[in-house]
């Protein structure tokens, strides 16, 4: 057990972080509101890519965390990500 | 001769999360199998999903994700609290959590019944004369934030857990791995609503 050496992060970096992420859904909402016509869907995922990155690095301490975990997690999401991409080539191309 | 045998209660924290890690990853392909289909039938019936998209309330779903985003920055306050050894603060930043996860229910229970008042729900008369793509975005849409909140229900539970056992002493600043983990799975129901509220809500 080495719950000695852990990382502890501060609050005030919990707090940018909330502030951060409360911005980027401002954005969001925001965005909606500007007919972007196709590219809404666009901007609002990315906003959410971002955001959900966010999270992930700083409230579930991933920057932190062993480089087996940070290559499990980006793994996992990326074999996420390929299974969207081959599933929507096989709908548009059908 | 007597063997003194000591036994310790036997603790590892990376292992533990990595657990957790884990089973995170089963919960990301059941939303993400959601997503997916969201994705294709949206592409299928765009006007439709356009239309079913307005009547929600873009309000609600604003409100709702402040209420996560902060729960979510408490609970990760309650770990480094913990961390830091202030056990009354630890145990008032987790009880604000699942005050914050109660309202979002709360909201969810407003806006859910708002519909059943208009007879808006899988099965029902009005929801059956709905254009193809407009039963399949309710449908979803029940689905996907129904699914959600037993999430919010099943992290409350756990949280209310963990705080007692904060009070209790059981977890502390030298054994705090339920409370990580509770947290690893609380961002993950702020996480998958990240997504939930864009697409079902914001885009019109």
């Amino acid at each position: 057990m080495k719950q000695d050496e852990v990382h502890i992060s501060s609050f005030l970096s919990l707090g940018t972080v909330l502030a951060v992420l409360l911005l980027l859904t401002t954005i969001s909402v925001l965005v909606t509101g500007w007919h972007l016509g196709p590219f809404t869907v666009a901007v609002a995922l990315l906003i959410a890519c971002v955001k959900a990155a966010t999270v992930i690095i700083h409230f579930m301490h991933m920057k932190f965390e062993s480089l087996l975990l940070k290559l499990m997690v980006s793994g996992v999401f990326l074999l996420f990500a390929l299974v969207i991409v081959i599933t929507f080539i096989d709908y548009l191309l059908r | 001769m007597a063997v003194q045998i000591n036994h310790t209660e036997h603790t590892d924290s990376e292992t533990g999360k990595l657990g957790m890690w884990i089973f995170l990853f089963t919960e990301l392909f059941l939303f993400g199998g959601l997503f997916l289909v969201y994705a294709v039938f949206r592409a299928k019936y765009s006007a439709d999903f356009h239309t079913g998209a307005a009547e929600l309330n873009a309000f609600i779903g604003t409100l709702n994700t402040v209420f996560l985003l902060v729960s979510s920055m408490t609970i990760a306050m309650s770990l480094t609290a913990i961390q830091k050894n202030k056990k009354n603060l630890a145990l008032f930043l987790i009880t604000v959590t699942i005050i914050l996860a109660a309202l979002f229910m709360m909201n969810k229970y407003f806006e859910w019944s708002h519909k059943f008042h208009y007879k808006l729900y899988p099965g029902s008369e009005v929801m059956r004369n709905l254009p193809h793509g407009e039963i399949l975005f309710f449908g979803l849409y029940y689905m996907m934030t129904g699914l959600h909140a037993v999430h919010v229900l099943i992290g409350m539970i756990l949280l209310s857990v963990t705080l007692f056992k904060v009070k209790t002493g059981k977890v502390s600043s030298s054994h705090f791995l339920l409370l990580e983990n509770s947290a690893l799975y609380w961002h993950l129901v702020d996480l998958i609503w990240i997504f939930i509220f864009p697409l079902l809500y914001l885009i019109t």
